[in-house]
């Protein structure tokens, strides 16, 4: 199943590479990858997912934490969470369809942050399958070009992933 | 407060954590660090002839010692060549210090003269590495390699350290730190108190238990506990390859090793038991055979300081996460009153096991099978001959194949830390460096290193550094002119298609150590094997190499051996032809 685990790492040159390197030294897939410095400029936080089963993110999480710059971690998939993405969509946008576009974008509670006499641009955010059926709801040949940043999450309620 | 360079900084560095010998060989980006050693007398620096046989001395060093093995390579070519050793003591948890020299900090990443990237290219086998800055860290860095390097699961830990930051002229102050604090890392102290109590709980009901330990137990200086706990409670014990001496070899509750060259009556035992602890041992591939059919009765207690190591490939029962040490005195504590508990049902149900265990034992898997009329040495006959003439208390290092199985079935080691063999890895041209090692922490001891003549081809240039610094090492070479493992495989699954697996165009070993003013001897009966061996350990050899070429039996093949794939612990061949 589908695997969101959030860490805590060194803001330091070199400890991604260590992350990234892990799961391509292990066999083990990274869906997503997000990656940022957090309101503690020596921490950044990284978010990634992954398929796995119960027993193969249990060695992931060991191995994670293995690393000596890997500070904390969650596998946000554990508990109740909210997840986000943010997908920049480019589209063909002639004249005839333009107010089709707009109509679909605001159901999806998108927005378009760039006009062209031929093209939008819409933000979305959501979750992935929230994104993924924007997308099956345009038509395909007038997407232009798509760009997702990853998922981000957090759990509910008062649980932090803090120091 | 004192001012010093960045190679100065690094030296004192590594005098302040006690080092006593830097293996290593020089090169343009550590020519500063290398005049800085220069100008010191407090540590020995010894000059290797090839970059990876440095890495395995210092191996050899810290498997003999427990101390961290400290290393110098230069840039580039220097640094990949220890690439070998350093993966070698990654996959043995052995700690080591690897300092790479690196070019100067404005040429990285511009592909300049003998640049690679050595924190990206070791970082698969690494417990840690650390990319040198300012030379302000250095002090601060060199601290926490060695920390890490040592402590939890011990590992080599790579220092990457620029030209410049090195440079003679440029001072900075230096000052070294007590202690230190990492945030992200804080290896177990002890193990949890309830599990211990559970697993001792378990260990009183059991009535067909097993100790099955590994190299944690000799790395976590469990060895001594470790023998008091399975005297206590009676128990038959079995060993990894790399957990070899850590329970006396030579005690009849030891059942040998275990595993895909095991004894049979350890593999059957381990099958059949209806409890394992475990300690310090991974449970990999060359253990379990086919994972699913992995010990079927068994319940599981696994002591490991790595919790990465609990439930990776075998799911156990009770984890406990902890230094060897601290719960084998848990443990101890808590059986010594827990025995007298015990009912008499139980210990007679332990009776009933040993017997079964006693009735395997009898099959005699070891037994040395003579060829008919042949008097062709087995290499078998070697070993008993060298446990023989060195009343069992050489150090033995061995290289990877046939004569490395042979040494750790047929030599019985009593202490840990006597045996030093590639088991995680399977590096060839290991030992005779690694033997090198061992010999300059222990210039007194006999140091033995039993090898083939494949494995010594990959690091014979050592040789002459043997010449260099006196090293009075002795190696037997089990010769059968051939890759014998790989061979033997060859034998078993590939219908005898010997592919590339013999050796032509041997040298004439004797002449060859002759040359660089060693000592060498021919043998090919079993008569002159030994008088040479009783030669090769006399006094009037004490302190020179000796060189002992013994021609084997070509024909050998080393059993038991779990039969793969799909098979279980108790299905071994146990000698051609003949399986359970």
């Amino acid at each position: 199943m589908k695997r969101i685990i959030s860490v805590l790492i060194e803001n330091e040159a070199g400890a991604l590479s260590r992350v990234v390197g892990l799961f391509a030294q292990r066999n083990y897939n990274i869906e997503t990858l997000t990656v940022a410095p957090t309101e503690d400029e020596t921490l950044s936080r990284l978010t990634l997912t992954t398929f796995a089963s119960d027993k193969q993110v249990e060695q992931i999480t060991k191995q994670l934490n293995k690393l000596i710059e890997v500070v904390k971690l969650v596998d946000l998939t554990d508990g109740d969470h909210i997840e986000r993405e943010l997908m920049l969509i480019k589209l063909k946008a002639p004249g005839a369809q333009r107010a089709e576009i707009k109509r679909i974008a605001d159901i999806f509670r998108g927005q378009i942050i760039d006009v062209t006499s031929n093209a939008y641009t819409i933000q979305l955010t959501g979750n992935a399958e929230k994104l993924d059926a924007f997308l099956v709801a345009m038509n395909e040949s007038t997407v232009l070009e798509v760009v997702r940043s990853g998922i981000l999450g957090l759990s509910r309620g008062e649980k932090i992933l803090a120091l | 407060m004192e001012m010093l360079s960045g190679g100065d900084i690094l030296i004192r560095a590594l005098q302040e954590e006690g080092v006593e010998y830097i293996f290593g060989y020089p090169g343009g980006a550590v020519l500063h660090t290398y005049d800085a050693l220069f100008k010191q007398n407090r540590i020995r620096h010894i000059l290797v002839r090839h970059e990876q046989a440095a890495t395995h001395m210092a191996d050899g060093y810290a498997r003999s010692t427990g101390k961290p093995g400290v290393v110098f390579v230069t840039s580039g070519p220097g640094a990949t060549n220890a690439i070998t050793g350093i993966a070698t003591a990654y996959m043995d948890s052995i700690p080591l210090i690897v300092v790479s020299g690196q070019v100067q900090s404005h040429l990285i990443g511009t592909d300049s003269f003998q640049e690679t990237d050595m924190v990206g290219v070791s970082r698969p086998v690494v417990k840690h590495s650390f990319l040198v800055k300012r030379a302000e860290d250095l002090p601060d860095v060199i601290k926490k390699a060695f920390y890490i390097s040592k402590t939890g699961r011990p590992g080599p830990v790579v220092v990457d350290i620029p030209k410049d930051i090195t440079t003679p002229t440029d001072l900075v102050k230096y000052k070294y730190p007590k202690n230190l604090s990492i945030r992200s890392y804080n290896p177990a102290q002890r193990g949890h108190t309830g599990q211990i109590k559970k697993a001792v709980s378990m260990l009183m009901e059991a009535e067909r238990p097993m100790v099955y330990t590994g190299g944690g137990v000799v790395q976590g200086e469990g060895s001594e506990l470790l023998t008091r706990l399975v005297k206590l409670l009676g128990f038959p014990i079995t060993n990894t390859l790399m957990g070899l001496g850590a329970y006396p070899g030579s005690d009849q509750q030891f059942l040998g090793m275990l595993g895909m060259h095991g004894t049979y009556e350890a593999n059957m035992a381990m099958h059949h038991c209806d409890l394992i602890l475990a300690i310090g041992a991974r449970f990999d591939d060359r253990i379990t055979n086919t994972v699913s059919k992995f010990c079927p009765y068994a319940k599981i207690i696994h002591v490991d300081i790595d919790p990465a190591s609990i439930s990776k490939n075998v799911e156990v029962d009770i984890p406990i996460v902890g230094p060897v040490e601290s719960v084998l005195t848990e443990m101890v504590a808590l059986v010594e009153p827990g025995l007298s508990k015990r009912t008499k049902l139980k210990k007679e149900h332990l009776a009933e096991w040993w017997d079964q265990i006693e009735g395997w034992r009898k099959q005699n898997c070891l037994k040395i099978i003579k060829t008919e009329g042949s008097s062709v040495i087995k290499p078998q006959e070697v070993v008993q001959a060298i446990y023989k003439a060195t009343e069992g208390k050489s150090y033995i290092t061995s290289d990877v194949g046939q004569h490395q199985m042979f040494a750790a079935l047929y030599y019985a080691f009593d202490e840990p830390r006597k045996w030093i063999s590639s088991g995680g890895l399977g590096t060839m041209g290991f030992g005779l460096p690694a033997a090198m090692g061992v010999q300059i922490a222990f210039p007194d001891e006999v140091v033995t290193c039993i090898t083939g003549e494949g494995s010594i081809q990959m690091n014979i240039q050592e040789l002459s550094t043997c010449s260099q610094y006196g090293l009075p090492i002795k190696i037997i070479n089990l010769n059968n002119g051939a890759l014998g493992m790989v061979k033997q495989w060859q034998d078993m699954q590939y219908e005898g298609r010997h592919s590339n697996s013999y050796m032509e165009s041997l040298p004439d070993f004797r002449k060859l150590v002759e040359s660089y003013g060693h000592a060498g001897f021919n043998v090919s009966t079993i008569e002159e094997l030994d008088q040479v061996l009783g030669e090769t350990y006399s006094s009037a050899l004490k302190d020179r190499l000796v060189f002992v070429d013994v021609k084997v039996d070509p024909e050998e093949h080393v059993y038991p051996m779990l039969i793969a794939p799909n098979g279980s612990m108790r299905d071994m061949w146990l000698r051609k032809g003949v399986r359970t």
